[in-house]
């Protein structure tokens, strides 16, 4: 029964082909539908005008996370326009029989911290949302992928989306990482060297011993993020560390140890060939800190702001001026001497317990510097909850961060938490895109523990020598 | 959907790569629960400046480009976030057609949902018609191109003329203005079909 040899994304894909008709794109089964408020309610409004139902509403879930305030959850929304957003996807979901965890539920959250958290998202399932990081879920052994709200739409009443099937992206990355460097490093140091659209058209497996070293968490980071390099998706084949994970969680399988044995034939087969292959070392890896407006701008903590005039690349050059005039930056400074005005911790990129309890490490015994407002913006509200038992509140707020309720907050700042013109924020986000955390706002991505070390200081500080307290 | 045939339009030429999502629609317009009427909010923070005057300094507010319906890019265009606003944005605009040497995927994808067509183009042939556009609009009017969707073609009225590709599916779609999810159900009993087969997948 031998073919030929099939890589995770091959097998995945094969899998969920429902058709594919003379002269058209092929018909691919999804198997959970991840809804939140800003991108649906268009496409919510298009089912009622055809009237047609939501197919399969239990394989669909929503929450709102995008719009909505961190603050006291007992206090209305203040913006009517967002409550009004909020509302809509409310009504929706009442309408078309999804399960909403909405503000108030003890479950509500980043969608892409609750769909892992909760055990919606399993190895082997084609999962979308309408929303880039999607890729997040990947982390898990899924092809999860971002689309938009027409094809949103198109999920809802047909549970299937037309496809052209993506080329294959194998980025290997061998070794280990240092101490104190972490998987947003690893991943802002990958974008860095394959370009904001370096994984354009492609699907990115990661492989190699470095990733399989990574917990389930720092998976996520770095699937989360395979959108900044233009890939379609990012995908971490399943293993002991998957499977430990999802066991007991609430959707998780009943029959879980035979959902793990259909699991483990999902992995590729050794000599599957992928359409193109990166390999990196680990051990290459220092912290990061991009100094631009797009992701792949990006150096070590013990370099330079890069000067563009250098670059060899018109376009390079060009956006590369742009960008550091954005900024307020100049080619040549350290990187540990641009000082800081805020310090975000959160987003689906970073907002998980691990790495709260990282920011918290570094935070402890220590104050926030005069000079910077910082926050922390939990994943979900069992990411709070979780954090609180374990005490992390308390060290945050000693040190002068505010502790602030579940959602997407200053990643995007669709909410009231926004940078102010000129300010400069030290973000554990995954975008640094001109006016992202608010009009003329300048964003620098860094991991957890680099942004805690930042609000200490005041300014972009090597965490790799941070005295622990 | 309108059906996209053919189309000629003035060119607005927009000189920078990786143009973002976020640029063509900023976040705090994505509140709204309508398709339409983001037109108005296209580049805002670009378009506009603090006072809410068009920019004079801004590509799109040029005289000389009003009422274009053809948008030449660079690299990457349309990276970033997924939101359809993107392309609704700028079909609200007035656009019809975005030229640029690669695109981003979601971006892409979703332009044909809006009768949009997305045309990718050599990066030495989008440097040939930033050079055209610039040179027609410094001789005092505006750069003009026409789209041909069935020849799948694009072309000037001065000699320049290149084909590009469009994925056969979605061409039609677009010659024929398709409810694609119209379509899709015609394959109601293949979906049908598929579920009863994976009745109890790994998960349930």
């Amino acid at each position: 029964m031998s073919s030929t040899p099939r890589t995770l994304l091959d097998k995945i894909w094969d899998s969920h082909v429902v058709c594919t008709p003379p002269g058209e794109l092929p018909l691919l089964y999804i198997d959970r539908h991840l809804v939140h408020e800003v991108t649906s309610p268009q496409a919510f409004e298009g089912l009622r005008l055809a009237g047609r139902p939501v197919r399969r509403p239990e394989a669909t879930f929503a929450t709102p996370d995008h719009n909505i305030p961190t603050t006291d959850r007992r206090l209305p929304i203040a913006d009517p326009i967002s409550k009004q957003q909020i509302d809509t996807l409310r009504n929706n979901c009442r309408e078309f029989g999804v399960r909403l965890f909405d503000l108030g539920d003890a479950d509500q959250g980043i969608v892409h911290v609750i769909g892992p958290e909760l055990g919606i998202t399993q190895p082997g399932m084609t999962i979308v949302c309408g929303d880039s990081h999607t890729a997040t879920h990947g982390a898990l052994g899924a092809l999860a992928f971002g689309i938009g709200t027409s094809e949103v739409e198109h999920v809802l009443a047909t549970q299937t989306l037309r496809q052209a099937k993506p080329k294959s992206l194998e980025l290997r990355v061998e070794g280990s990482l240092h101490p104190g460097v972490t998987a947003k490093d690893l991943v802002l140091y990958l974008i860095g060297r394959l370009s904001t659209e370096g994984g354009t058209g492609h699907v990115i497996e990661y492989t190699g011993p470095c990733i399989r070293r990574l917990g389930m968490e720092e998976r996520m980071t770095v699937c989360n993020m395979s959108i900044e390099a233009g890939a379609r998706a990012g995908m971490i084949a399943p293993d002991q560390i998957t499977f430990d994970y999802l066991r007991g969680r609430d959707y998780a399988p009943r029959n879980f140890d035979r959902a793990v044995a259909e699991w483990e034939r999902f992995p590729g087969d050794p000599d599957a060939v992928f359409d193109r292959v990166e390999i990196f070392q680990g051990g290459d890896v220092v912290p990061q800190v991009t100094w631009g407006t797009n992701p792949a701008q990006v150096v070590g903590i013990d370099a330079t702001v890069p000067d563009p005039t250098a670059f060899g690349d018109p376009n390079e050059r060009e956006s590369g001026s742009r960008a550091l005039d954005y900024m307020g930056l100049r080619g040549g400074t350290k990187i540990v001497d641009i000082p800081l005005d805020r310090v975000f911790i959160g987003s689906c990129t970073n907002s998980r317990i691990e790495d709260l309890r990282a920011a918290a490490s570094v935070v402890r015994g220590y104050r926030v510097a005069p000079t910077v407002h910082a926050m922390v913006v939990p994943g979900s509200g069992r990411v709070k909850r979780q954090a609180e038992q374990e005490g992390l509140d308390r060290v945050f707020r000693d040190a002068g961060f505010e502790w602030r309720e579940a959602g997407c907050s200053m990643c995007l700042g669709m909410n009231p938490d926004t940078l102010t013109p000129g300010q400069r924020c030290a973000s554990t986000s995954n975008r640094n895109f001109e006016g992202r955390q608010g009009k003329g706002g300048r964003t620098h991505l860094v991991s957890p523990a680099m942004a805690a070390a930042a609000a200490v200081t005041g300014h972009f500080t090597d965490i790799r020598h941070w005295l622990y307290r | 959907m309108q059906p996209f045939i053919n189309h000629t339009g003035v060119v607005a030429s927009l000189d920078r790569a990786n143009v973002d999502t976020d640029q063509i629609i900023p976040k705090q317009f994505l509140k709204r629960i309508e398709r339409t009427g983001f037109g108005q909010f296209l580049f805002f923070d670009w378009r506009f400046l603090p006072d809410g005057s068009p920019n004079p300094a801004f590509e799109l507010n040029q005289p000389i480009v009003a009422g274009a319906s053809v948008l030449l890019a660079r690299r990457n265009f349309g990276c970033g976030s997924s939101r359809e606003h993107a392309p609704w944005a700028l079909a609200d605009y007035g656009f019809k057609v975005v030229i640029a040497p690669t695109f981003a995927d979601i971006f892409f994808n979703n332009c044909f949902q809006n009768g949009m067509v997305p045309i990718r183009l050599a990066e030495e042939d989008v440097e040939e018609l930033f050079r055209r556009a610039r040179a027609a609009e410094a001789a005092g009017g505006p750069y003009r191109l026409h789209v041909d969707l069935p020849s799948c073609t694009v072309s000037d009225d001065a000699g320049f003329s290149r084909p590009f590709t469009v994925d056969p599916f979605r061409k039609r779609c677009l010659l024929e203005g398709l409810d694609d999810i119209a379509l899709s159900l015609q394959h109601v009993d293949a979906i049908a079909a598929w579920e009863a087969a994976h009745a109890a997948p790994a998960g349930e």
